[in-house]
């Protein structure tokens, strides 16, 4: 007896079936311009509880300052890099920030209690669904758009795709995918009791996208 | 008790619970209608449905070449692979990665493979807390019950049972049975596991050979925390889930969200390709991928019944079978339930064990229909209703074919397809028949269970019709 390995590549070799051909690459292309597709993005978060607004591309700051306040918003998480300099430069009096620049493993209970939002930026959008796309990194840890219960999300307007087979057919993954890749389509829901839909089980119970034009 | 038997016992008790009845009748009749919602055009349904097959029957055939381009990719990226042909060999990996790290505690994420191979059980005999994170799995593990369902695990209790249950295990938390209460309270229990935990266990939806990378499907956020907030990270999978390519995955991702649960896409769809890298500040350092055999590579043999493996456990087959809504999931008695519980599992596990299995089925066609990968299971199901009583009994292609065949049964199919065959012989019984009508006895086995025995006509429609002037006589 062989390991356990060649004894079951052994078998499947054995047992080959008749060639198939290879699927096409799966396209599904819309025709959607810019505005329809922030359109469509934000009747599909809307449609999951996600917040969603267009908000000028230098007033993301203010908004926030002037919106998480009186929601009891105070304690926010940020990364490192161009977003959360930002946030910092403009916001530091209204909140107290944390920065994620050192590893989570001796602060782990800091972030599961202490932080009441998080903000990153995203790579993309995807309209037909109304996904976020997240590559995580060393400045926006993965954590980041996990744990806290409220997490905003910043969103170039630029950046929205029909779907994700068109993100992958225009800007090829295949050969640089990161430790981890997300797709983020609204706050954590189950519907595991009676397929009643209730949302903020385990990840966020909320979710602010801030379409930056 | 033989299989039948027993599997009659279990039918007995899932139709005599009025309660069980009605939680899955209306459980599944919403799941059906929101589906529907999502393939509005039936044309761009099919089309997608084709692309789904294509994509994993593709996979099937190149399926030995794609674990090993898996396997190096997995392997340069960091993630180490273990190879498993039983549920004994993946319970052995998993703890022994457990105890090298000193792990005592985990959060898992849903994973149908980690309950063919009942680890749970096999971690907490090691002394492991095991805590099923995923909402509904986190019931059912508190009820000590496997899942019914291979996508909403409790879909048999109701908010009245969870908020008991709740209420017995957490007597601090008021009793309420508010649906966003109960699971604001699973909430606060589970974050301080996540937090705690060693490891984290999860399944893999789909795994990309091209890229080496491991995707999951979910709405919580429970299988991101289990594979992201420990140091240690084991995902365990069927060797059929591996796809070739990276945009073989956006077909896969959407069908399977929309036939599984009527949405458009599910909150999270996870993509892991590495453990946590030189400067990266979470994630865990080390990640195992266990990939599980469990009789899958000997379904093989025969290229009809390799459409069983083409499945993407979306669970759409059992949510339209009308015998799964009557019995509910546990009276299968299988890992997995409905159709293609019974397509796969006598394949899996043998004839000779669950082959009865079969009998669960009106050939209505429904699941066949729906199937997103255009499984075709009546198909299969008939086939293995053929092996069960063929006239060998052998162990390939099928384990156990032929266990099931009654010497009494195969006699009247064979007098019968005399009968059929003769038509003199024919005439001969329609005449006796209908004479001799008085005879008929009045216990037909299982049809008389519940019916009156049927009783043939005094005339015969051939002698009718030609008394009424039709036919030649």
């Amino acid at each position: 007896m062989g390991s356990a390995r060649d004894n079951i590549l052994g078998r499947l070799r054995a047992n080959r079936p008749h060639a198939v051909p290879a699927p096409a690459v799966y396209t599904k292309p819309l025709g959607w311009d810019r505005e329809r597709c922030i359109a469509e993005f934000m009747t599909r978060m809307h449609a999951v509880r996600g917040e969603v607004h267009r908000v000028a591309r230098d007033d993301w700051t203010a908004w926030l300052s002037r919106e998480l306040p009186p929601r009891g918003m105070l304690r926010g998480l940020i990364g490192r890099g161009a977003v959360a300099e930002q946030f910092a430069a403009a916001a530091a009096d209204e909140f107290t920030l944390t920065r994620y620049d050192h590893a989570i493993d001796d602060w782990k209970d800091v972030l599961f209690r202490d932080i009441d939002f998080s903000v990153t930026g995203t790579l993309a959008g995807l309209a037909e669904s109304g996904s976020l796309v997240l590559w995580p990194s060393q400045d926006e840890p993965r954590l980041m758009s996990l744990v806290p219960p409220l997490h905003i999300a910043l969103l170039d307007a630029g950046r929205l795709f029909e779907n994700f087979a068109a993100l992958l057919a225009a800007e090829e993954w295949s050969a640089r995918m990161p430790t981890n890749a997300l797709l983020v389509s609204g706050p954590s829901k189950t519907a595991d009791i009676e397929q009643t839909l209730a949302y903020g089980i385990h990840g966020p119970k909320a979710l602010i996208v801030l379409i930056l034009d | 008790m033989n299989q039948t038997q027993a599997f009659h016992r279990r039918i007995d008790a899932a139709l005599h619970d009025d309660q069980l009845r009605r939680n899955f009748r209306s459980a599944l009749t919403g799941i059906q209608a929101k589906r529907e919602t999502q393939f509005p055009d039936d044309r761009q349904l099919q089309a997608l449905r084709e692309q789904a097959r294509m994509v994993r029957a593709n996979a099937l055939v190149k399926q030995p070449e794609l674990l090993e381009q898996l396997e190096a990719r997995l392997t340069g990226n960091g993630i180490q692979v273990h190879w498993a042909e039983t549920p004994q060999q993946a319970n052995t990996i998993i703890g022994d990665i457990l105890r090298a790290a000193g792990a005592r505690s985990v959060v898992k994420g849903k994973s149908m493979v980690s309950e063919e191979t009942e680890l749970n059980h096999y971690l907490e005999q090691l002394g492991v807390e095991v805590i099923e994170s995923d909402l509904g799995e986190f019931i059912i593990q508190l009820a000590q019950e496997p899942p019914s369902h291979i996508v909403a695990p409790a879909i048999h209790k109701n908010r009245r049972e969870v908020a008991e249950l709740f209420h017995r295990f957490y007597p601090d938390i008021p009793y309420t049975e508010d649906i966003d209460q109960l699971t604001q309270s699973a909430r606060l229990i589970l974050r301080e596991k996540f937090a705690a935990a060693d490891a984290g266990i999860s399944g893999v939806n789909f795994a990309v050979a091209e890229t080496g990378t491991l995707c999951l499907v979910e709405n919580e956020g429970n299988g991101r925390l289990s594979t992201t907030a420990p140091r240690l990270h084991i995902a365990i999978t069927g060797v059929e889930k591996v796809v070739e390519k990276l945009s073989d995955v956006p077909p896969l991702l959407e069908i399977l969200t929309k036939s599984a649960t009527g949405q458009p896409i599910t909150t999270y769809f996870n993509m892991i390709s590495r453990p946590r890298q030189p400067g990266e500040l979470d994630g865990p350092e080390a990640v195992h991928l266990v990939l599980l055999d469990n009789g899958r590579s000997r379904i093989r043999v025969d290229e009809e019944l390799l459409d069983t493996l083409r499945c993407i456990r979306c669970g759409t087959c059992i949510n339209y079978c009308p015998v799964y809504v009557q019995l509910g999931g546990h009276a299968y008695g299988t890992v997995y339930p409905g159709p293609i519980g019974i397509a796969l599992e006598p394949q899996r596990i043998g004839i000779d064990k669950v082959g009865t299995l079969t009998s669960a089925c009106t050939m209505c066609g429904a699941c066949g229909e729906v199937c997103p990968v255009k499984i075709p299971l009546p198909k299969l199901i008939n086939r293995l209703r053929a092996e069960a009583v063929n006239e060998q009994r052998t162990t390939t292609p099928l384990l156990g074919r032929g266990s099931l065949r009654k010497p009494g049964e195969a006699t009247i199919w064979k007098l019968w397809q005399q009968l059929y065959a003769h038509p003199r012989l024919y005439r001969l019984f329609t005449l006796a028949a209908t004479r001799l009508r008085w005879l008929t006895p009045r216990k037909l086995g299982g049809w008389t269970r519940y019916r009156s025995a049927p009783r043939p006509a005094p005339r015969s429609l051939r002698e009718l019709a030609i008394r009424e002037g039709f036919g030649h006589g």
